[in-house]
């Protein structure tokens, strides 16, 4: 499973961070980055929360 | 003629459009007023009056809530044709920066001042604003006996004030001064004159703060707001009015979660006790989320014009008319909180919605949180004999606010 993050939507609520650290980090805007495009199984659950709670939708998980 | 006694509310047919706001009922101050309820269990969406005579949609349940805040043919011009207004505007009054614009300027503006409040540059002040808390309560401990004291006096409102001055750079030595503003500023009952006298002496001190950071910057907020204006990128006017939406965002809201979070836990002493014995401070954010969901302190809603025709809920909303999503009622939608009306702070309430939704969901939000987890982590452990020194019945509630949540809150230990 690979994660998209398009950060032209990002609001920089932090969500994502909240949600799954390892996965997500801010830049100095707050705007969200992406730290592991492929994370390991045990974070997928937190990185669909991180998706669930992202206001602007600019996370997806695609089965690649 | 129709007598025109018959016409008031009293005498509603049944099939009426209801009013909005609703009352609440007296004895359940957490809780969202029962006719909201009622309407959620009826359907996604209805129409409702409000002080103009206006009549926009109410947004009842959680998932068309989200899809609506979360949709682009929703604007949060205030300009907009059908915009529902929460009082009458003063006229020529400014727009409160980008909380009330569209992309792309809303984005534009947005990003200017988020830098500040990601989660790790946040979670950095923890330090500071633990030292602010403990603070305090050595404050209230060292006074001449166990209460009664006003916490929103000395605690609730203290706080949020000190960490959101010494973000922006405002002295805290003013902070009466903006804090009384501030509270005419969100005051229903407040005339449209007196609202715009207050947010104009706040804007005139905010306006010749940025004066004297663009002479002199600072490692503050509004420095960087001020470079700004030198860089051609805002105009003074809307540099001041960013730098006054942040001031009163950072006032009115946690200290109203501190003051009402403590009142409601004051009322559920098992979840209090929980949190009072835990050293876990996962199961401290845990509360702070279920406390934000369950109770929900802008309680008039999140309002939009819609711009284009959307078929949402069985319903049409047609471009030019209002909709209010009334969040703290999403926030008890069993659809996705099971046992909505019961606080518990073991749940993961993460999913809520009480810092909106969409591209304007709150930018201050780890801030808040950070702040919240601090306090309810804090507060209690320190003075576990804390309780409210009046009856509950004697508390003022603030529905005539913008922002809910208790006037005073007398407590002793």
């Amino acid at each position: 499973m690979k994660v998209e993050l398009e950060a032209d939507k990002c609001v920089a609520s932090g969500q994502c961070v909240l949600a799954a650290m390892d996965v997500f980090d801010q830049d100095d805007d707050g705007i969200a980055i992406l730290l592991d495009e492929r994370p390991a199984a045990e974070h997928l659950d937190d990185v669909k929360e991180a998706i669930a709670v992202c206001p602007a939708a600019a996370i997806r998980l695609v089965d690649q | 003629m129709a007598d025109a006694t018959l016409t008031g509310p009293a005498h509603q047919a049944p099939d009426a459009v209801p009013e909005f706001p609703m009352p609440r009922q007296s004895r359940c101050p957490f809780d969202p007023p029962p006719a909201l309820k009622e309407l959620q269990e009826q359907g996604p969406l209805t129409k409702v009056r409000l002080w103009d005579g206006s009549e926009p949609w109410l947004v009842t349940r959680y998932a068309e809530q989200r899809a609506l805040l979360g949709d682009q043919r929703v604007s949060a011009d205030t300009d907009q044709p059908g915009y529902p207004t929460k009082a009458s505007p003063e006229a020529g009054e400014g727009k409160l920066s980008f909380i009330m614009m569209d992309d792309p300027e809303h984005a534009r503006l947005r990003r200017m001042v988020t830098g500040p409040f990601a989660v790790k540059k946040v979670e950095a002040l923890r330090p500071a604003v633990q030292r602010i808390v403990d603070g305090l309560i050595d404050d209230m401990l060292a006074g001449p006996g166990p209460g009664p004291v006003d916490l929103v006096d000395v605690f609730a409102l203290p706080i949020p004030s000190l960490v959101i001055c010494e973000l922006l750079g405002v002295p805290y030595e003013e902070h009466e001064f903006f804090q009384e503003n501030t509270k005419t500023m969100v005051r229903t009952t407040a005339t449209p004159e007196e609202r715009g006298a207050a947010s104009r002496e706040v804007a005139g001190y905010l306006a010749g703060l940025l004066g004297k950071r663009i002479a002199e910057p600072k490692e503050d907020l509004l420095s960087s707001i001020a470079g700004r204006i030198t860089a051609g990128e805002l105009t003074h006017q809307q540099a001041t009015e960013m730098a006054l939406l942040l001031l009163i965002a950072g006032h009115e809201t946690t200290a109203n979660m501190i003051a009402l979070g403590t009142l409601a836990l004051l009322q559920h002493p098992d979840q209090l006790a929980l949190l009072r014995e835990t050293d876990d401070p996962k199961l401290v954010a845990s509360a702070v989320e279920e406390l934000l969901r369950y109770l929900h302190i802008t309680h008039l809603g999140r309002r939009r014009a819609v711009t284009e025709d959307i078929e949402i809920g069985g319903q049409v909303i047609k471009a030019g008319e209002g909709v209010i999503m009334v969040n703290e009622i999403g926030n008890r939608d069993p659809e996705v909180f099971a046992d909505p009306d019961r606080l518990d702070i073991t749940r993961d309430a993460r999913r809520h919605v009480a810092f909106g939704f969409g591209v304007h969901q709150c930018l201050g939000q780890p801030l808040a949180r950070m702040e919240l987890q601090v306090v309810y982590g804090t507060l209690y452990k320190r003075i576990p004999t804390l309780k409210l020194a009046c009856a509950l019945e004697d508390v003022r509630f603030k529905t005539d606010a913008f922002i809910y949540g208790v006037h005073e809150l007398p407590v002793s230990w």
